[in-house]
């Protein structure tokens, strides 16, 4: 009999990924799967599913779901929590969801040190609705909206939404971290864990941000893709921890 | 318990508590704002929890996922905040979860102004958000009918698992009235919450709430699913009163603030021998259609009145399904009529008639 090495992590259902291929969504998924499995919390553990790609994340996940209108996540999440606060709750949201149409809910959820925990997929465009131009979408990045380049003057600099949630005093963990090689997955697992570790504490906001793919709609194979991700996006959304409880005050 | 002499809004937020509201998320706005702030100073007491949201879109999803997790929730605003809180609204009758809103109507369009007004009633009648929904919405007339049927929306939001709204006016949350909160209300035999999300404590498979049906058979399914309860509900809740129905020429529909202005007009008409009965919708989702066949044959006609431009005269056309010619008064913008207005208002359409 050989020893399990790898196995489908307890905190995935039985159902397949609907994501494109190459699509980093997998990758994140299992990250929190496994890490909700880990600390020992599927069980009381309820998610909040975005609007985007990740929609029916909710089948993906084996825990307690709510699905959430778009970018109200960290309301429902608020809710959720508020008056359930022995469970451990947490949201997936794209960059749409966050750094556009949600702005509000995330600043105020961070505002307010809601004891939750966000998954925050930056992949720089909007995925379902077909390739649009996000709040993220890098400066000369081509997309539906954007045909010839994203440009500052008619559409503005990309917003930074883990410098921007740092500054606000409640959050107390954000880090943003990447999915385009493995040493690199691996150090993105430690900072979800420890976001969630943070909740279960009951230090209040955690948000971890992951920079993430669009193959299909950069129009890039899976390799180009997160060739580009680290090539384009890294250098303007630098990775690293903007804050942790333990430095708490650093940035009031 | 003794009648106390309270102001409507605090009225109503005490009432959610004694119908076992244990969470309240709400945003300040004229003229309902005693309401959150009461039960900022008393939800605590209770084990409850009491929000402030940053708007009430955030106020409305916070009712969504505490709803969700199965806590009994309440929100309150007034329309131009209860115009803001419907996407949340279609999201929470789309995933069939219970929840009690109160709306404490002011004029609109837009900003409009912050005195008394009933121009809400299609917003809160249609659904509002997107979709094929509908919420449960009582108009009451006075204090202690405010207060019983908001205890009762509880028991109904959970039976029914869709959302109540309690639609009264700013006159009617700034009022002052003695009012018993402790009035014995009918306990209804409720389900176990087996839908929300709790955890599984490893005792269940996960449960999910949603209101996305990609397929759209499957959409076609949830909304014929939907359709069927708002038909149980119809058949279930249609509540009205009848005032003077004792071989009336005229009757006058109006509800809420407008049909108390009514009563006082139906005594002067009394004394100057006009037989004038008021049919009063209790329930204005679902209408009370029934009641019109049930109306003497000695009526001659029909007087809507409101405080909006006519914005239930359709339901009353529709309800008397061409039977009787349907007439109109109205005051809106926050104008609150003269009892005199509408007994003139009546002897127009009596001269009109014969």
């Amino acid at each position: 009999m050989g020893k399990v090495v790898f196995k489908r992590s307890e905190g995935l259902s039985k159902k397949e990924f609907s994501y494109c291929p190459g699509c980093t969504h997998g990758i994140i998924h299992r990250l929190v799967a496994e890490v909700i499995e880990e600390l020992g919390i599927i069980d009381k553990t309820i998610g909040i599913s975005p609007v985007g790609c990740s929609v029916m994340n909710y089948e993906f996940f084996n825990c307690d779901m709510q699905q959430a209108a778009h970018g109200r996540a960290p309301a429902v999440a608020t809710g959720i929590k508020r008056v359930r606060p022995d469970n451990i709750v947490f949201s997936y949201q794209g960059d749409g969801d966050l750094a556009s149409i949600g702005t509000a809910e995330i600043i105020h959820a961070a505002h307010r040190s809601e004891n939750i925990t966000v998954i925050f997929v930056n992949n720089a465009i909007y995925g379902m609705t077909g390739g649009q131009m996000a709040p993220t979408t890098l400066i000369g990045q081509k997309t539906t909206t954007s045909p010839y380049g994203r440009e500052e003057k008619h559409a503005g600099k990309p917003i930074k939404m883990s410098e921007l949630l740092a500054t606000i005093p409640g959050a107390s963990f954000i880090e943003r971290v990447s999915v385009h090689d493995p040493a690199h997955v691996r150090k993105a697992k430690k900072a979800i864990k420890k976001a969630f570790e943070v909740q279960v504490e009951g230090k209040g906001f955690s948000l971890v941000e992951l920079i993430s793919t669009c193959p299909v709609n950069w129009g890039k194979t899976p390799q180009d893709a997160l060739n580009w991700a680290k090539e384009n996006m890294i250098p303007y959304y630098p990775l690293g921890n903007f804050r942790t409880p333990e430095e708490d005050g650093k940035n009031d | 318990m003794a009648k106390v002499m309270m102001k409507g809004n605090e009225a109503m937020a005490l009432a959610a508590i004694k119908g076992g509201c244990r969470a309240f998320f709400g945003y300040p706005i004229t003229p309902q704002s005693e309401l959150p702030e009461y039960l900022a100073r008393h939800m605590h007491k209770y084990g409850g929890v009491f929000l402030q949201a940053e708007s009430e879109v955030a106020a409305i999803n916070m009712v969504y996922g505490a709803s969700g997790a199965g806590a009994r929730v309440m929100t309150s605003s007034s329309s131009p905040g209860i115009a803001l809180k419907q996407e949340g609204i279609s999201y929470i009758a789309g995933a069939e979860l219970p929840a009690v809103i109160i709306n404490v109507m002011r004029g609109g369009p837009g900003l409009g102004g912050i005195q008394p007004s009933q121009a809400d009633y299609k917003q809160v009648t249609r659904g509002g958000g997107n979709g094929d929904y509908y919420v449960l919405a009582f108009a009451p007339e006075n204090l202690q009918e405010t207060v019983n049927i908001i205890k009762e929306s509880f028991d109904l939001a959970d039976l029914y698992r869709n959302p109540v709204m309690i639609a009264v006016d700013g006159l009617i949350g700034q009022m002052m009235e003695p009012v018993d909160l402790d009035v014995e209300i009918s306990k209804k035999d409720l389900p176990e919450k087996t839908w929300a999300t709790t955890g599984t404590d490893g005792k269940r498979p996960p449960v999910n709430v949603n209101s996305l049906f990609l397929d759209a058979q499957d959409l076609e399914n949830h909304s014929f699913k939907l359709d069927k309860k708002y038909k149980l509900i119809k058949e279930n809740e249609q509540r009205y009163e009848f005032v003077n129905m004792d071989n009336p020429e005229l009757v006058i529909v109006a509800y809420g603030t407008m049909s108390r202005i009514v009563r006082s007009a139906l005594e002067i008409l009394n004394n100057e021998g006009i037989k004038v009965g008021l049919l009063r919708p209790i329930s204005i989702w679902p209408f009370p259609e029934k009641a019109f066949n049930e109306l003497p044959d000695s009526v001659k006609g029909i007087l809507t009145c409101e405080l909006s431009t006519g914005q239930m005269v359709d339901d009353v056309k529709i309800a008397n399904d061409g039977k009787l010619p349907v007439g109109f008064f109205g005051r809106t913008g926050g104008m609150v009529p003269e009892p005199e207005e509408i007994v003139q208002a009546v002897k127009d359409m009596l001269r009109g008639l014969k």
